[in-house]
């Protein structure tokens, strides 16, 4: 017989220490991690909103890109908007075939797909400075070169820096990202799924088309999303590429070059003349590259947002 | 899709000794599966007859899922898996290089244990298959869902929600939609991998009258762990041990008058 309890208090008679040490520890980082994001910012915003105006941000600077009177950082916005969207137009498309290969079609255990999946690690590793002087050497001075070469081009229309490069270059340093992802839903849509469509009698193409691919969408989406993030802020990988210091016009074709957000803060910073007068504006302009960030997530969250809930509610 | 297709489907006459039915339908000769080198199918010669149910039994791990599903060859499918011997559908090889598999899978239906509707709506889950086999237009589109749905005994339940997500249904619905989604294409063979095993006692039963009413149009192969359903519901039954059949006869006689006492041992809950 076991003897009844006196009591029903099951409340605790001591104090549990690591308990309280560990739940404090998680705490402090999770603050740690907010207060480094709000103190950034508010530091941004406060310095930035007094530069910010329409007219900075819809003037074409005509000579002088430090005074902050005249500039303007429209061709920026616009540079950094279309080379983050060309990028998703190639990205996307290679990174999920690739995805798809590696997870509906490759042996898991041949040591090909092995190779495969340690290549897109180890790419994902690559400092981004790296892939701008590969972006350089490969599509500029090889492909682009011989592309003129082949279209008999008496000048370098191809073989230069310019917004497709670019976006190209971006688009190999972002493969990995939107592979993992895709990888990571297409695992996740349930093996029965494509039992039931293969046992109807469709070939594997027509289940993955139209049974996997669109369960694994927003999943997908968000690699898209991880993608457009990590892109839209990155200088290096288009310093050798398609980034120019100052032009006078907007582009207007894929082969001219560009300007953009990111480098022209690194040119506020260290290029001008007067530090203390620019400041204003590359607070502006700082601003400006956050913000725009969140746009395009914000979109392309819409985007994976609206596909759900098709999904769900259908027809 | 290469327009290479199987014989249509005749049921050949028993040779003699046979026990299913007089006809059989699919004749299993001297099978063997290895999945790497783990043999799993051990030499299975087995011959199911036309229009009867039977049903596969034996404890966990027996083999009698994986000899299933090499009757559509969703075998196929799995990596190092290995088949040696034949299995003839109307007395034709389905192993044969020649043979076209998305027809095979048409003609040899597939339920399994686990519903899996897909993600779309209750009318998409039927018009799949429907579509992928070339029926096309609305007219004949709802026609076809429609019969399919009262085949499988759904349509008073969904009529009025055909455009609501299947995933809506309960667990019993969905199976039957699952039913309804392969009999749409009008296979001649149904096979079933323990349908009922994840649906509570009265879903459980709607499936089994189901199943007993299909008879009429279907050759059905189930495999259940549920002795009861298989007596119940099927003519013959097979009972399996280990990758090896041990016993093939009449349900009556397996489960009244075995001739193994493996058999005996097994239906009687004694082991397994």
């Amino acid at each position: 017989m076991i003897p009844s309890p006196a009591t029903t208090d099951f409340r605790s008679k001591e104090f549990r220490y690591s308990s309280f040490f560990l739940t404090g520890l998680t705490g402090l980082a999770t603050f740690l991690i907010l207060a480094i994001l709000v103190v950034i910012l508010t530091n941004v915003v406060i310095h930035g909103l007094p530069g910010l105006s329409w007219r900075f941000v819809s003037t074409i600077p005509k000579k002088d890109l430090f005074d902050p009177a005249t500039t303007g950082i429209l061709p920026m916005i616009v540079g950094t908007t279309i080379r983050v969207f060309v990028m998703t137009i190639f990205v996307l498309p290679v990174g999920v075939i690739t995805a798809v290969y590696l997870t509906e079609y490759a042996p898991n255990t041949s040591p090909v797909t092995k190779i495969i999946r340690a290549a897109v690690n180890n790419l994902a590793g690559v400092p981004s400075v790296v892939f701008g002087l590969f972006g350089l050497g490969f599509f500029i001075n090889f492909v682009g070169k011989n592309l003129d070469l082949l279209l008999h081009n008496s000048y370098q229309a191809w073989g230069q820096p310019s917004l497709i490069w670019a976006s190209l270059t971006l688009a190999v340093m972002t493969l990995p990202v939107v592979i993992v992802a895709t990888e990571e839903a297409l695992k996740a849509v349930p093996p029965g799924l494509r039992e039931a469509s293969l046992a109807l009698g469709a070939t594997k193409l027509k289940t993955i088309y139209k049974i996997v691919l669109p369960q694994a969408l927003p999943g997908i989406l968000t690699g898209g999303i991880l993608a457009v993030s990590r892109a839209a802020g990155e200088v290096a990988p288009i310093l050798f590429t398609g980034v120019a210091y100052y032009m006078s016009s907007l582009p207007t074709h894929l082969t001219d070059q560009f300007m953009d957000l990111g480098y022209h803060v690194f040119v506020l910073s260290t290029q001008s003349p007067n530090i203390d007068k620019t400041q204003p504006i590359l607070y502006a302009t700082v601003l400006v590259l956050l913000l725009l960030t969140f746009a395009l997530n914000i979109v392309a969250i819409l985007i994976r947002s609206n596909m759900r809930r098709k999904m769900r509610s259908l027809h | 899709m290469p327009e290479i297709s199987l014989p249509k489907i005749v049921p050949v006459d028993m040779k003699s000794g046979g026990d299913a039915g007089g006809r059989s339908l699919i004749t299993i000769d001297r099978l063997a599966l290895y999945y790497g080198a783990t043999k799993a199918l051990k030499d299975i010669s087995l011959n199911l007859g036309e229009r009867v149910v039977t049903a596969f039994i034996g404890p966990s791990g027996c083999g009698k899922s994986t000899l299933l599903r090499c009757l559509n060859r969703m075998n196929d499918l799995i990596d190092n898996v290995r088949i040696e011997g034949a299995v003839k559908i109307g007395g034709h090889d389905i192993y044969s290089s020649d043979v076209d598999v998305i027809e095979l899978r048409k003609r040899v239906g597939m339920v399994f244990q686990k519903s899996n509707p897909f993600p779309k709506s209750i009318f998409e889950n039927v018009a799949y298959g429907l579509r992928l086999h070339g029926v096309k237009g609305k007219t004949d589109m709802e026609g076809a869902v429609e019969e399919s749905l009262r085949g499988a005994a759904l349509w008073d339940e969904v009529k009025d929600r055909l455009h609501a997500s299947a995933l809506g249904l309960s667990g019993g619905q969905q199976q039957r939609l699952c039913i309804a989604r392969a009999i749409a294409i009008k296979p001649e063979i149904i096979l079933m991998d323990e349908p009922a095993s994840a649906l509570d006692p009265i879903a459980t039963a709607r499936v089994e009258e189901l199943i007993l009413e299909l008879k009429k149009d279907y050759t059905i192969v189930i495999v259940t762990h549920n002795m009861q359903q298989a007596a119940r519901i099927s003519d013959y039954t097979a009972f399996f041990y280990i990758g090896e059949l041990v016993e093939f006869d009449a349900t009556a006689k397996i489960f009244t008058n075995p001739a193994c006492k493996q058999t005996e041992d097994y239906v009687t809950g004694r082991f397994g």
